[in-house]
């Protein structure tokens, strides 16, 4: 990609708002009466209105997590756990209102949907405003859809699946979004096939107060295979946002998964995003994940390889500035004989940034000949910014390879001066410098989200001189 | 007849609390290559830094001008996209930037204009050839692994694209074998036109064996102590510093 063709992206894409109008928005807390009414606006199904009962009542026995950044400013009575926007689904870009077609215009979401990929999810609050797949794909009995219509058209796959490989006691915020979830995608891609342009769904939080709860459910079936890309953003209010996605993906024997994501929330948002991989015999599992906005980011992907021969890596960045505090990694479990793990995670942090790397390896004994490795590099760029890595191994059989290698570093002056004798400006010497440090992670993003990227590189180190 | 392209007068400056230049004089005209010598310490890779306005080094009097243009307190990359370079004694490794990627953004930031990719890598294939650089290195990080000897090949090949109007190599021959000298030599005569000068640093005279120079000065402790021709070299050669001491 073209120098040019990323400065050409208009900065304020991100930060633009739209009017809070929508057709309806829960009031703000969580109560039993308020989990009952989201499932009357949502015509549940009577298992999943039990559900969101019990999920409630786990939550409210959960404690916080007693580690990790301070949660303490998020107060659940002040946010709205449901808002319907003023459309139902649609499969025309024509049939979206405008204002809300125009802010996934802005974000480019059509557009790509034209040159390069196979399927495109469109969520606005709370619910999917659009969803499209190419003709091949749905005659290949490919199954690409919203949450909603899956748990309508699909009841007995989603009963099997939905909430099993995260379950709904795994943390405090699981357990809300079991209570609350709305929207997301659910893939289902049939046995032996493979899927070869992306698919793509991309999650926009517009109104302010209020809590994105998406649930994206992916099964690759034998054999087949799958490359899904999840976007998502907001424009920044003074109060806070409250994003609690869950993502489960099944990668069945000898299938492939990658699952990319850049999130790039608002500086008012707290993402607890929960998101696991079961991954069977033979099967690889990829993640390829940046990290940019929201106040405060605590999310840990999660690998669990079940089958003997299974492999999973993780490519990650994470990019912190001024009042956020970024705490992200990786977990995985070796669970099976000659599985393979490989980490790759980076991070920036910079005016005060906090980036913090916080990572799980189990090995069990039955993980016999596995291998696990881990790099995790950090760039600081200034004195003021904070960067810290806390990995925890549990290895419970001698026959593995483990490694893991943790490197600091900042950007010296002399650098700085060598690319300013070549007719950079400080800003573009940094923005060089800090590209170049991303590129093994930009690489691996499709074309536009590397574009995305740098873009977002280029806005947040601007003004950073001084 | 000659046009000035470089004029540096009575500059003092100081590294830290230490002063290490003490009042250099210097004019280079269009089409001349000076070189400046001197033993370890003498102040020689403070006036290339010092010319580039380095934020280490302290100027505390005189004025250097290019073009007739006052630069003594430009930024360094102002003073890059009037057209003058530095080739460093050790350059810098960036990761994840290929050495393409750099120049064309480089270039693109000296000349203002897009830079054409098809002509661009022509031209930075040709040049590559030349020095004898493996065309593998376009596409590897800048000078991440290279060796000592393709660092400033590498120094040398940034010179022909960017094509500055002064061009000052600031130790360039240092630790190199004879045909990379041979080879550096050859992209200074590349570079080397009517309307352009060249600065050669240098506390060894090796370079100036394959080289035809205007004008040789011996720097010794922060002082331009003798002005001569490539003669002054040789005598350098034969006798060494201590005759200025």
């Amino acid at each position: 990609m073209s120098k040019s063709n990323i400065e050409e992206i208009n900065r304020n894409i991100y930060d633009f708002k739209n009017k809070d109008e929508y057709d309806f928005k829960i009031k703000k807390g969580l109560t039993p009466e308020i989990i009952e009414e989201i499932s009357n606006q949502k015509n549940d199904p009577d298992w999943m209105r039990e559900f969101r009962l019990k999920a409630l009542e786990t939550y409210n026995k959960l404690e916080l997590p007693t580690w990790g950044p301070d949660l303490s400013e998020l107060n659940m009575d002040e946010i709205a756990t449901y808002v319907r926007p003023k459309t139902s689904l649609n499969n025309s870009w024509d049939d979206v209102p405008d204002d809300i077609k125009d802010t996934f215009d802005k974000l480019g979401i059509p557009e790509a949907e034209k040159t390069s990929l196979a399927g495109v999810g469109a969520q606005y609050d709370s619910e999917v405003v659009y969803h499209s797949m190419k003709e091949d794909l749905i005659k290949q009995g490919v199954i690409y859809t919203d949450m909603e219509t899956a748990v309508r058209e699909y009841p007995e796959m989603v009963k099997e699946h939905f909430m099993k490989c995260v379950p709904v006691n795994d943390h405090k915020f699981v357990a809300l979004h079991g209570a609350v979830w709305s929207g997301g995608s659910f893939v289902y891609v049939p046995k032996g096939i493979k899927v070869e342009v992306p698919l793509q769904s991309y999650f926009r939080l517009n109104s302010p107060e209020s809590g994105q709860f998406e649930h994206t459910l992916i099964i690759v079936d034998e054999g087949a295979s799958l490359h899904f890309i999840e976007g998502c953003s907001a424009p920044k209010y003074n109060k806070v946002n409250l994003h609690a996605g869950c993502v489960e993906l099944y990668v069945k024997d000898n299938a492939y998964l990658r699952y990319s994501t850049i999130e790039n929330w608002s500086k008012n948002m707290l993402n607890l995003n929960t998101k696991k991989a079961i991954v069977g015999k033979n099967a690889k599992m990829e993640w390829v994940s940046g990290s940019f906005g929201s106040k405060i980011s605590m999310l840990y992907p999660m690998s669990i390889l079940n089958g003997e021969n299974a492999k999973t890596e993780f490519t990650g960045i994470s990019f912190a500035g001024k009042g956020q505090n970024l705490d992200n990694g990786f977990k995985v479990v070796h669970n099976a004989p000659n599985t393979s793990s490989l980490v790759n995670a980076k991070s920036i942090s910079k005016n005060g940034g906090i980036c913090t790397y916080r990572s799980l390896v189990r090995v069990n004994e039955i993980a016999k000949n596995s291998k696990c490795s881990v790099s995790c590099e950090s760039l600081m760029l200034d004195d003021i910014s904070r960067s810290d890595t806390i990995p925890t191994a549990d290895v419970r059989t001698d026959e593995v390879e483990f490694s893991h290698e943790a490197k600091i570093g900042k950007i010296s002056d002399k650098t700085i001066f060598y690319l300013m004798s070549r007719g950079l400006t400080e800003e573009d010497a940094k923005a060089m410098i800090v590209r170049g440090f991303a590129y093994p992670i930009s690489k691996e993003l499709p074309v536009e989200y590397a574009a995305e990227m740098n873009n977002l590189i280029n806005l947040e180190l601007e003004g950073s001189i001084g | 007849m000659s046009e000035n392209l470089l004029e540096i007068k009575d500059l003092y400056v100081s590294a830290g609390e230490k002063e290490i230049l003490k009042g250099i004089n210097l004019k280079i005209n269009k089409g001349e290559i000076h070189v400046i010598m001197g033993p370890n310490g003498s102040g020689k890779s403070t006036t290339a830094n010092a010319i580039f306005n380095n934020p280490s080094y302290k100027k505390t009097n005189g004025k250097i001008e290019f073009c007739n243009e006052d630069i003594t307190n430009l930024r360094t990359d102002e003073i890059a996209r009037k057209g003058v370079f530095m080739s460093f004694q050790l350059p810098e490794e960036i990761p994840g930037v290929s050495v393409t990627n750099f120049l064309k953004y480089a270039k693109n930031k000296a000349t203002g204009k897009p830079v054409k990719i098809f002509e661009f890598k022509d031209e930075l294939k040709k040049y590559m050839d030349e020095l004898n650089m493996n065309p593998k290195n376009m596409e590897r990080s800048l000078n991440v692994g290279f060796s000592g000897g393709e660092k400033k090949k590498n120094e040398i090949l940034q010179m022909l694209v960017l094509n500055p109007k002064l061009a000052i190599l600031d130790e360039t021959d240092s630790g190199l074998d004879v045909d990379a000298i041979r080879t550096v030599s050859k992209g200074i005569e590349m570079f080397k036109n009517n309307e352009n000068g060249v600065l050669i640093i240098t506390h060894n005279t090796k370079i100036l064996s394959s080289l035809k120079v205007d004008y040789v000065h011996v720097l010794v402790d922060g002082k331009i102590v003798k002005t001569g021709t490539q003669e002054l070299a040789k005598e350098i050669e034969e006798k060494g510093y201590s005759q200025y001491k």
